[in-house]
């Protein structure tokens, strides 16, 4: 009992503190750092079995001493490993000119290892330890691991995440104390331990802890600026909020700003969010004349076309876009965003600064993701916007390549159209980058939605213009009339904006006053609009064909083939080129595969072959299959089923948490229950393995076809009955994942014990590359072909030990 | 050489109280150019030496096959060492930008290069620069133009890039400490605008301040990864328009379209 509420509260510990971790380094670097950075230690886990291929027999006596040792050590080491790991000097954006950067990278890695390996270590040694209770201790494991990940969510809307810190690091300490008070020996190391739960967390100095943003991040440098100042700050797993203040020097956030106006924006807030993407709180006292800067930019585009359109603003931020339409006379603003302590800093803090925006008459503010807002919502509207809200910086360094994005996708853009009032119009703005990327997807996507929807000429219904740095995209729900491109051509005439597309635009009017070598933009809608579309997305060197659901990565640019040109003139300037996010992360996956490697394969030197096996028992090659093949499998569908659900969930947080809680405690149940069904099914002809493994893949098939017709039909349903929904579709499929492993590893206890660490250890490596490959492989081939890569997958590993 | 400890002291206080003083450059007699005999003449030279090859396939001005002489003689002249943190001393002539603190960076001597050739500025022309950082844009202006203006909002960047200058005695060379918005009405219009500071925007005073017929020239990107240029032209008549640049001879699509 003991152990099983151990394993259980190190679980959580452990899950709990990954979560967090992530969310520790998307403040000091950026997520995809974070995610790389955790993909890596990680493996601690497998490096706790192949340690206890070597240590099983010494600390398997020693059992309670050894668990309650680890799980001090996880302890202690999840904090001071985290407080040694933010002091190391590793600079993301110095990749490309410094190889050293990677030393720093692997010290990183080293050190966030250390507390995963102690406490798989207990777990390890704990199925290892009680091989008869296999099932029972790997359920504890996963709804602990449930427990912890629904835990570590709740309280990061009331705890900063280094005081979350405190606390697992106190929970692992608790685990050791529990199992010290049940083992054997005196009860004073168990009382020291529980003491010691209670204390520590307090101990930490709260400056080792506190996570410093990067030098180089927009918070960081606006505060070098003299008198700026934070002066509020909100925490949630959405992010931390950061507004400043700079009296001396304000900002001025115009992304596009023509260069006619004749002034910037009025003074501003800015709220930075972890630290980076700047979005920003207007002053505004009532006088639209201060304003005027909202019509200098090329997001102004659609009010010149439609006269005091009721508009949606998908992505409220600071509220920027929100002042833009109130500034434009619009009859009746929507603003949907998702952060509600982002709505509450406006309302609040900003309140006096933004001339309480958001109790504006004809104002409306929703609370909720934006893409399902529009999915649920039966209103239509002249006017949807999609506004800029990441920072040029992260989008320049491409660190949001392996990002999901559920709101520039075909079928996104699809919902927005069909919500068009007949003449309405779909507006999105994003950063212009050279060579063009963004905007040519944009375009690209806006095309497939047009199609999709039975359009039979696209390009009548669509302009391109831009500043130099910006560019507004404008899909009309209907063709473009005279009239509308006259105005057009007046607005960007006027702006010096340049327009890049219109229905029968003539190419002299392209490139005028933001000059490229090219048109770059003009011949890629041109190409785009023609029948060469297919050849050019092929031979453009950036990926900018569509995002779809099923890939929702909008902002990876990278192809492979890029890689060879720019290495072939990287003395030139040419790095930049690149796309840092993607290359990381496949990085990420060389060196989590390479680190596997030598951690599998390095104790079948030790172990001899078939020592103390019994006869008929699975070899190591089998065994080998086996476990990769689940630890592969696992992560694939929970990753590509999570993805599925937020998007049917709308809200990212309750989703993951939903999904990921739902799927570790029914597959606790199944692996709970799956000692009875290896007795059921003892002498049946199809074993219990099988028909486990069954069960997995007729749910994934089914899901996989269903799931999209039935999300569409209760996409209106209220929050209580889609989670429901979603609880109950996952239920069956989690119990039978929850099988395979714990079956598996109990006949290998039976037959040949010496190899339960080993598999451990292959499981655990198997887990780190199953997420990192998941993310890539969707990139490319969609999260369909992901599940489908997973189902067969599984039955590769039930072929493994069939009998 | 340098200034006595005092009068520098004196200059750094007024420079923290009042953020938009207008200091003047060095006295005249203290600011004799450091021989340029100072080891590292040899590594400066190979810098060139890169930087000349770079620009050999980047896309330069229209017409032009070549960064001018004129750029390529500062840059093997201005002693980048002086520039950097002392402990990157050793790498400060390798083709890269390096930190300085502050989140800021010194720029890649080859975008410095590129931006300046950019500007197309001569000995009569006065030129600001928005953003110090470590001055070293600065001193690379300085011999091929009348005067520099530079203005930096990070007071200790600030100071350290005018003690800096002064002591390298480039005396054509104008600090402040402040913000750089609204450009420098009292010297402008101005010849050439060098803008290192990130920004969502143009800001419309620099604009203003731009002499017709003068070039403002804005790097776009990341800390250390400067994506492209933005070459901000007013012609005769007062008519503003940009190019945008890459630094590296690329082309979007392969297949000869």
């Amino acid at each position: 009992m003991a152990v099983v509420v151990a394993v259980a509260l190190l679980s959580a510990a452990a899950l709990g503190y990954e979560i967090l971790l992530i969310r520790l380094f998307s403040i000091i670097l950026w997520h995809h750092f974070a995610f790389m950075i955790i993909s890596l230690a990680l493996l601690g886990v497998g490096a706790s079995g192949t340690f206890l291929v070597f240590a099983r027999r010494w600390l398997e006596p020693r059992f309670h001493r050894a668990f309650a040792g680890f799980a001090a050590a996880f302890g202690i080491s999840a904090v001071a490993c985290f407080a040694l790991a933010r002091r190391v000097p590793f600079n993301p954006l110095e990749v490309v000119w410094d190889l050293g950067q990677q030393a720093a990278l692997l010290q990183i890695y080293l050190l966030l290892a250390l507390p995963f390996f102690c406490a798989a270590t207990c777990v390890g040694l704990a199925l290892s330890r009680f091989r008869e209770r296999i099932g029972a201790i790997y359920r504890a494991d996963l709804m602990g691991a449930g427990a912890g990940a629904s835990l570590v969510l709740l309280a990061l809307f009331v705890l900063a995440p280094e005081d979350y810190l405190r606390a697992l690091g106190g929970l692992g300490l608790a685990a050791a104390a529990v199992i010290a008070f049940a083992g054997p020996g005196p009860r004073w190391p168990a009382g020291l331990l529980a003491a010691l739960a209670l204390a520590v967390p307090f101990a930490w100095p709260a400056d080792w802890i506190a996570p410093q943003p990067s030098p180089y991040k927009g918070l960081s440098l606006a505060l070098h600026v003299p008198q700026a100042r934070v002066i509020a700050e909100r925490s949630s797993p959405l992010g931390l909020l950061s507004v400043v203040e700079s009296p001396a020097v304000p900002f001025r956030h115009a992304p596009g700003l023509s260069l006619t106006a004749k002034a910037g924006p009025p003074p501003q807030l800015g709220v930075f969010t972890d630290g980076d993407g700047l979005t920003v709180i207007t002053r505004f006292d009532g006088t639209f004349a201060k304003l005027a800067y909202l019509d200098q930019q090329t997001a102004a585009l659609p009010f010149h076309l439609l006269r005091r359109p009721r508009t949606l603003i998908l992505g409220a931020g600071g509220g920027a876009d929100v002042l833009r339409a109130l500034y434009h006379a619009a009859r009746q603003v929507d603003a949907v965003e998702i952060n509600p302590q982002m709505a509450d800093l406006v309302r609040r803090d900003g309140g006096g600064f933004a001339g309480r925006l958001f109790r504006t008459p004809g104002v409306r503010l929703h609370i909720r993701e934006a893409r399902s807002f529009v999915e649920a919502t039966g209103q239509r509207w002249d006017l949807i916007h999609v506004g800029l809200l990441d920072s040029f910086t992260a989008s320049a360094a491409g660190v949001l390549a392996l990002k999901e994005s559920a709101l520039y996708t075909v079928e996104a853009f699809e919902a927005y159209l069909a919500r068009l009032e007949p003449g309405g119009i779909l507006a999105i703005t994003r950063w212009l980058r050279v060579p063009p990327r963004d905007s040519l997807k944009l375009f690209a996507t806006a095309i497939a939605a047009l199609e999709g929807l039975g359009v039979a000429a696209p390009g009548e219904r669509l302009a391109l213009i831009r500043s130099w740095n910006t560019a507004t995209l404008m899909v009309k729900n209907g063709p473009l009339t005279a009239e509308n491109i006259a105005a057009i051509r007046r607005f960007a005439e006027a702006r010096s904006f340049d327009v890049s597309y219109y229905p029968g635009m003539a190419p002299e009017e392209a490139n005028r006053f933001n000059r490229w070598r090219e048109p770059f933009l003009y011949d890629g809608t041109a190409a785009l609009l023609g029948p060469g579309r297919e050849r050019f997305l092929e031979d453009y060197k950036f990926h900018i064909a569509p995002a779809t659901d099923d890939r929702p990565y909008f902002f990876r640019f990278f192809k492979w083939r890029l890689l060879p040109e720019v290495l072939a003139i990287r003395g030139r300037a040419a790095m930049t080129l690149l796309e840092g996010g993607y290359l990381i992360v496949a990085a990420t996956l060389a060196q989590a595969a390479i680190v596997s490697v030598l951690l599998i394969v390095l104790p079948l030197a030790w172990m001899g072959r078939g020592e103390g096996a019994a006869p008929g028992a699975p070899g190591r090659g089998r065994v080998m299959v086996y476990f990769l093949a689940l630890g592969l499998a696992f992560l694939f569908v929970e990753i590509a089923f999570i993805q599925r659900f937020v998007l049917f969930l709308g809200h990212p947080l309750y989703a993951i948490s939903v999904v990921l809680a739902a799927f570790l405690v029914f597959a606790g149940l199944g692996s709970g229950y799956s000692a009875r069904l290896a007795e059921h099914r003892a002498a049946a002809r199809i074993g219990p393995i099988s028909l486990a493994v069954a069960g997995i893949i007729v749910f994934a098939g089914v899901y996989l076809a269903v799931l999209p017709v039935l999300f569409g039909w209760l996409m209106a349903e209220s929050d209580p009955v889609k989670i429901l929904v979603s609880v109950v579709l996952i239920a069956p499929l989690a119990f039978f994942m929850g099988m395979p492993f714990p079956l598996g590893l109990r006949r290998i206890a039976d037959q040949a014990p010496r190899l339960v660490p080993w598999a451990w250890g292959v499981n655990g490596c198997a887990s780190v590359l199953s997420a990192v490959l998941a993310s890539l492989l969707a990139t490319h081939v969609g999260f369909a072909v992901v599940v489908a890569l997973a189902m067969g997958l599984y039955g590769i590993a039930a072929l493994a030990f069939a009998r | 050489m340098v200034t006595s400890g005092f009068a520098k002291w004196a200059r750094v206080g007024a420079v923290a109280l009042l953020p938009v003083l207008e200091v003047a450059p060095a006295a005249a007699g203290d600011t004799a150019p450091l021989p340029r005999a100072d080891g590292y003449a040899a590594p400066r030279q190979e810098m060139v030496r890169v930087i000349e090859a770079i620009a050999g396939y980047a896309p330069l001005s229209p017409g032009r096959r070549a960064l001018s002489p004129d750029v390529l003689d500062v840059m093997a002249e201005v002693p980048r060492h002086a520039f950097v943190p002392e402990a990157l001393r050793d790498r400060a002539y390798d083709d890269r930008p390096l930190p300085i603190g502050y989140g800021q960076t010194i720029s890649q001597p080859y975008i410095v290069a590129l931006m300046t050739d950019l500007l197309e500025v001569d000995g009569d022309d006065v030129v600001l620069e928005i953003g110090t950082g470590s001055g070293y844009q600065a001193a690379v202006l300085a011999p091929l133009v009348k005067h520099v203006y530079t203005i930096e909002i990070v007071p200790p960047l600030a100071d350290r890039a005018k003690g800096r200058l002064a002591a390298a005695g480039y005396a054509n060379v104008t600090t402040r400490t402040g913000d750089g918005y609204y450009g420098w009405p009292a010297h402008a219009p101005f010849d050439g605008i060098v803008v290192t500071a990130a920004s969502s925007h143009i800001p419309p005073p620099l604009v203003a301040q731009l002499r017709p017929g003068a070039r403002m020239v804005i790097p776009v990107g990341a800390p250390f990864l400067v994506q492209h240029l933005v070459l901000v032209e007013k012609d005769l008549d007062g008519k503003v328009t940009t190019r945008l640049m890459l630094p590296v001879a690329f082309v979007p699509l392969t297949g000869g379209h």
